[in-house]
């Protein structure tokens, strides 16, 4: 006893030893730790913003370039001979001649251009210059003389999609070293392409037909577009908005304001927020058991789509609609209720108009995340190839098509790297969509909400 | 069959504004025009007539295209000769054909040049279906069998009669309960109290979509994997190792391999955003000062809402051939770009964000008294954090943490294009394996053949992943709702 008070006699009498000023060895060491930690959180915010930017940089990197397409601009000539035999304009004579028909054409007319301009690279015949020009060029050609009978025989300008290797030179995507090794192209083509360019008969410039063609075959990435997807998801977010939106506020109100505390109820709940935790892909095998099987609609249809998007989407309306019909007080309720009106008629006119501003951020919220959801619509049958637009509504809606993230999937399970472009590209666009309903989501909150 | 739907769909909706104007307009009238006299504004009176007319009559539409389809089946199906079944392999097929013909013959006498009465006389054995058919761009395997040709053409007469009495039947309804409800219009009549009841239950069958949902998706899971289970052993099924799916039958599909793949890969994504996505929300709630936590707190959630195809898109051109050529190729760990290391981090980040924020409320909850206090013994801020917050916040933490968990484990995209295709049980983080998710879409896109356990096993896997989150969701719900009671 008598050693342990001694030993607190000696300590207090040696204050220098403890001194404020100078940190000991204890707690500079616990200091450490706190600057440590410090710093592991700093680290794992950094690494968070660095994945954004990393994600944003290597989607830009690789898509902007699908933004722009090189064309080759020709001359040619509707040789009528060639086209349009009996010389009668005869639709059904004209819808006869394929492509083939159309082909050499385009041969000739790059060989006159090209002599014109004289231009010429050793070892590069008149078969391997039309290389060139992308395959869907006759097709195109064909669809304008189609479109215009009465044209045959003139010699028309074109602007002809260039061959996506050529289209990959001016991107970066392909160079002289990789052209020697390809069996698509030659170094010597590009060589003829350089020099087409200088004389202004190959340009790049931007690319309108991504965002209105429809998909193309594996050969041809050049002409692969957008057009069936966009629309294709535009139909989806009409059949997601008119069902979930009305569904979803009908089914909120009735549990906020109108149902009893009891076991039905809470299996109602428990239920909603269960479904808002099931993985996409369960709601995809649901919809093909379903809406494809028992009640027998048609594969690849935006209505179908739509359908399952609708029910991946109605627990967060649901829950979205009823934090913003929660945040209403009741004494709005009570003084509409005090003047006479009826339950409902509080609601309908009263709760509702105030609690519109969220209501509509949650659906707006709500269809960004049915717009970018893949795995679902894998399952019914949207992956197939389509390239007839769908018609208008409300007959569109059965008949096939694609969507946007779709067709990003569909295009990175191709051979040609061209489309690992066009699907970033297509990314891009996806964003940008969900970025303009986000904005307008938050703008919406900004501008209309109300605190009470 | 199209047109004629959105055709009745437009008649009823017409009806029902008909109904409205005529309802309110009776209600005028009986009361001599004095909207005293009236139990109800003279709204209601219209109101409840076009709920009469609208409500029923499109419940009917819904419940008959639903059923239609299936009844027409069962009684074609049942017609079909069984020499027939036996040749072809299976009934789906038959009846797959059946729907091809009957759809081509639509499109047949669409395109004009071919009239019911030909078609009534047209005979399989004597002329070329096929070639015709081929002409209206619907492509046929084989000649089409004089029995088969027959189905097609009483399932396309059974389907059009049926259309035929479903029109009218809604039609009926619309009219008839119009009428009635019109006709019972008086001036005492309780118009706002009957439409208002109406509407109530309507708000009431809404929110039961949620429950048909559900029993939807057990009911089609059960269904099947009941089907498959039936035709291919559940032992196998669960206890082997092999999956080797073979087109021609005799094929393994042992689950294993997959659940190994998927629990790897959800391992590799929570190793990567359990910590940093705590972290993340321990920093910006204690730490960060008001700009920094301005700027990198919705810079973290717009994470959250980037579609997973995107961050698929980024382990196929990116992050994998990243870990490929930096990483596995020096090491001699692997040699391909989708591995369990690519789709597991590219998913990691793809969940910091979901971490992050479920951490920031549950830390938030905390209550400051409990932070004062500790402050107050002197603890400094991070001896604050990790020995009273955190196990103050754990019981939230750990519900974040298997909600993560049952996310990873139903994620699909990122698996799709960065894990592979090869089933596999390896504990080599760098080569390519396989999951549950990738497996349901590579058996169920294409051309379905539903008979088939090649197929069927997607709907025994995907109840497997529905059982699994399920459970996960419940359990991280039970836990974060006793978390909170005990601090409100």
């Amino acid at each position: 006893m008598t050693d342990v008070s001694a030993d607190l006699a000696t300590q207090a009498v040696r204050p220098n030893d403890r001194s404020l000023f100078v940190r000991d060895e204890r707690t500079t060491r616990r200091h450490r730790a706190e600057m440590r930690f410090r710093m592991m959180g700093l680290a794992a915010v950094t690494f968070g913003i660095i994945a954004l930017l990393g994600l944003m940089a290597s989607i830009l990197n690789n898509g902007v370039s699908s933004f722009s397409q090189t064309y080759v601009k020709l001359a040619i000539n509707l040789d009528a001979s060639k086209l349009d035999k009996s010389g009668k304009r005869d639709p059904a004579e004209l819808q006869k001649v394929t492509t083939f028909a159309y082909q050499p054409l385009i041969k000739a007319a790059l060989v006159k251009t090209m002599a014109e301009h004289g231009i010429s690279v050793d070892g590069v015949n008149a078969k391997q210059a039309a290389e060139l020009i992308s395959k869907e060029a006759p097709a195109q050609l064909r669809r304008y003389v189609l479109a215009h009978p009465d044209k045959i025989g003139e010699t028309i300008t074109f602007e002809l999609l260039a061959a996506g290797r050529i289209d990959g030179y001016y991107k970066g995507r392909v160079t002289m070293e990789s052209a020697a090794l390809d069996r698509n192209v030659s170094p010597e083509q590009l060589r003829l392409a350089d020099q087409m360019r200088e004389a202004g008969i190959l340009e790049k410039r931007f690319n309108w037909s991504f965002f209105t063609a429809p998909d193309a075959s594996d050969t041809r990435p050049e002409a692969a577009g957008l057009g069936v997807a966009i629309l294709g998801s535009a139909y989806m977010m009409l059949v997601v908005l008119v069902l979930s939106l009305p569904i979803g506020v009908a089914a909120s109100i009735y549990l906020e304001e109108f149902a009893p505390q009891n076991r039905f109820t809470d299996i109602i709940e428990v239920n909603i927020s269960n479904l808002a935790a099931v993985p996409s892909i369960v709601f995809g095998i649901l919809g093909l058991a379903i809406f494809i099987n028992i009640a027998g609609l048609p594969q690849s249809a935006p209505l179908v789509g739509g359908l399952v998007l609708t029910l991946m989407t109605l627990p967060t309306i649901i829950i979205a609609t009823r934090s913003a019909l929660k945040a209403v007080p009741p004494s709005i309720r009570d003084a509409a209720l005090g003047v006479g009106a009826s339950k409902l008629q509080s609601i309908f006119h009263h709760v509702l108009p105030l609690a519109a501003p969220g209501i509509l951020t949650g659906t707006i919220i709500g269809l960004a995340q049915a717009l970018g959801e893949t795995a679902p619509l894998l399952l019914i049958g949207m992956v197939a190839f389509v390239r007839e637009y769908p018609g208008a509504p409300p007959e569109g809606f059965f008949d096939p098509a694609s969507a946007l993230p779709v067709q990003v999937y569909n295009w990175t399970t191709r051979g040609d790297p061209a489309f690992v472009e066009r699907a970033s590209g297509a990314i891009i666009v996806l964003l940008i969509f969900l970025a303009i309903m986000n904005i307008t989501a938050i703008i919406l909150r900004r501008r209309f909400e109300r605190r009470w | 069959m199209t047109t004629s739907v959105s055709a009745i769909v437009i008649i009823v909706l017409a009806l029902t504004a008909l109904g409205y104007i005529l309802g309110r307009q009776r209600a005028l009238a009986v009361s001599d025009r004095e909207k005293t006299k009236l139990h109800s504004l003279p709204g209601y009176y219209g109101q409840t007539v076009a709920l009469y007319v609208a409500v029923p009559a499109f419940l009917l539409l819904g419940v008959w295209l639903f059923v239609q389809p299936i009844a027409i089946e069962s009684q074609i199906s049942s017609d079909i000769p069984q020499s027939i079944v036996d040749q072809s392999g299976a009934k789906s097929l038959v009846m797959a054909d059946v729907r091809r013909i009957a759809n081509g013959l639509d499109l047949l006498v669409g395109s004009g040049g071919f009239t019911e009465t030909d078609l009534a006389n047209m005979r399989a054995d004597f002329s070329n279906v096929r070639s015709r058919l081929a002409s209206v761009g619907v492509a046929l395997g084989s000649d089409v069998q004089p029995a088969v040709f027959e189905a097609a053409k009483s399932y396309r007469n059974i389907g059009k009669a049926g259309s035929l009495i479903r029109n009218i039947a809604v039609l009926v309804t619309a009219l008839a309960l119009g009428a009635w409800s019109w006709f019972r219009i008086t001036p005492r009549m309780r118009a706002r109290n009957t439409s208002e009841t109406f509407i109530k239950s309507l708000l009431m069958g809404s929110s039961l979509i949620a429950i048909l949902t559900t029993l939807g998706i057990i009911g089609s899971l059960l269904f099947e994997s009941i089907h498959f289970f039936r035709i291919y052993p559940a032992r196998d099924f669960f206890f082997s190792a092999t999956w080797n799916p073979q087109f021609r039958g005799g094929s393994d599909l042992g689950i294993l391999p997959l659940l190994w793949g998927t629990l790897y890969v959800s391992f590799v994504a929570l190793a990567l955003a359990v910590p940093l996505g705590l972290m993340i929300a321990i920093y910006l709630a204690e730490y960060a000062g008001s700009s920094l936590r301005s700027f990198a707190k919705p810079a973290i959630e717009m994470l959250a809402g980037i579609p997973t195809i995107v961050y698929g898109l980024f382990a196929l051109i990116t992050v994998g051939p990243f870990i490929r050529d930096w990483i596995a190729q020096p090491t001699g760990l692997g040699s391909s770009s989708s591995s369990v290391m690519t789709a597991g981090l590219v998913m990691g980040i793809m969940l910091i964000p979901f971490i992050s924020s479920l951490s920031d409320d549950i830390i938030n909850a905390v209550p400051q008294s409990m932070r004062d206090g500790s402050y107050g013994l002197g603890a400094t801020q991070s001896e604050t954090i990790r020995k009273v917050i955190m196990p103050a916040a754990l019981p939230g933490i750990v519900g974040a943490f298997l909600l993560a968990a049952s996310r990873a484990i139903g994620e699909t995209m990122i698996v799709v294009m960065g894990a592979g295709a090869s089933a596999r049980l390896s504990v080599n983080p760098f080569e390519a394996m396989t999951t549950v998710t990738v497996k349901i879409v590579s058996q169920l896109t294409g051309d379905t053949e539903f008979a088939s356990p090649e197929t069927l096993v997607a709907f025994a896997l995907g109840l497997t992943l529905f059982v699994f989150t399920l459970g996960l969701n419940i359990i991280a719900l039970y836990i974060v709702r006793k978390y909170r009671e005990q601090y409100e």
